[in-house]
């Protein structure tokens, strides 16, 4: 592309001042790896760690609408509470969230998820029964290895019965990373 | 087997096609002004995107919705007006270059709805949008201009 990065990012901006986008996204750095991030003006509606905007674009045309586009500004503030998280300033987020495209149960479960404190951890049937069905373990861990927001929306917060970490969306590493940071793992 | 493309992700068209544009409005409104004209352009087709019918020939319909920034542009500035939309020669496309001769004579307005709807298939919405009026506009546009045609024909 040759158009100057100043005019690219002029009509960037505007597009989002004009309220017409359906959903805005960016890359944003983090310890964990770079992150992808988009969201509507609902809220928070993805974040991958495969920071490849191709992987994601149809799929965010497809929830949110076909005007998607790379905004910068429209992610800002969730940059920052990332920025702020991974820092160790914050413990909580305090973002909106779009959960378009999750299905009663699994928002039911991660609702559930979000209230699991930083620091804390808790096992795949115990968040199962906090979302009212005990026997839903397996189904929960589904939802977590599938959650659209990772890291705002604490999946790396569940652990096995047995205190194993079992597995992560991002890969185990990550979900350690995270956990070191919160000072649940040294 | 005919597939009805899906509209792309507005990134992707911009990308696709945001270089080509900002060249066009250059030449037509100078460097100073193709600035403003770039992002006006794109505001537009931003507009209008989410209403798309198909995903075909967003080229031309892209160029068509510049053509008509340029013309806006030398109006503000107090310019002549009466320049044509230009529109893109689009792919293989035959019968727009049939039509793009034919209808030479007609007024821009009518000539950007009549090779719109019938060189491209636009549908009315989309054509409405790029000539930045109402759908029932361009379709009096095109109607009009298709008389014109035939009355032009017939002496």
């Amino acid at each position: 592309m040759t158009v100057p990065a100043g005019l690219d990012r002029r009509f960037r901006e505007a597009a989002v001042r004009s309220g017409m986008l359906d959903a805005g996204y960016d890359v944003v750095d983090s310890p964990v790896g770079s992150l992808l991030v988009a969201a509507t003006e609902r809220g928070l509606l993805r974040i991958s760690f495969d920071p490849a905007p191709d992987h994601h674009l149809e799929l965010l045309a497809r929830l949110a609408g076909p005007r998607v586009l790379r905004a910068p500004r429209l992610v800002d503030e969730v940059r920052r509470e990332l920025d702020e998280y991974f820092e160790g300033h914050r413990h909580a987020f305090d973002l909106g969230l779009d959960l378009r495209g999750v299905t009663p149960f699994s928002a039911r479960v991660l609702e559930e998820l979000a209230r699991v404190p930083f620091g804390e951890t808790a096992t795949y049937a115990e968040l199962a029964a906090r979302a009212g069905n005990p026997k839903a373990a397996r189904a929960v861990g589904t939802i977590m290895n599938r959650n659209p927001i990772p890291i705002v929306l604490p999946c790396h917060r569940i652990i096995g019965a047995n205190g194993s970490l079992v597995g992560y969306g991002g890969g185990l590493e990550r979900k350690e990373a995270l956990l070191r940071l919160e000072g649940v793992l040294l | 087997m005919s597939v009805v493309a899906t509209i792309p992700p507005f990134e992707t068209f911009y990308d696709a096609h945001a270089d080509e544009v900002l060249r066009f409005l250059r030449r037509r409104v100078g460097r100073d002004r193709a600035d403003d004209a770039f992002q006006e352009t794109f505001l537009r087709a931003l507009r209008a995107y989410g209403r798309l019918a198909h995903a075909e020939h967003l080229r031309a319909w892209v160029f068509t919705i510049a053509a008509r920034v340029v013309i806006d542009t030398h109006r503000r500035s107090g310019e002549p007006t009466a320049e044509l939309p230009e529109l893109a020669h689009e792919d293989t496309r035959p019968a727009y270059e049939e039509l793009g001769e034919l209808t030479d004579s007609l007024p821009p307005k009518e000539r950007a709805a009549v090779v719109l709807r019938y060189g491209y298939d636009l549908t009315y919405e989309q054509i409405a949008a790029a000539l930045d009026s109402s759908p029932d506009a361009a379709r009096q546009a095109a109607s009009t201009g298709v008389r014109r045609l035939r009355r032009g024909t017939r002496t």
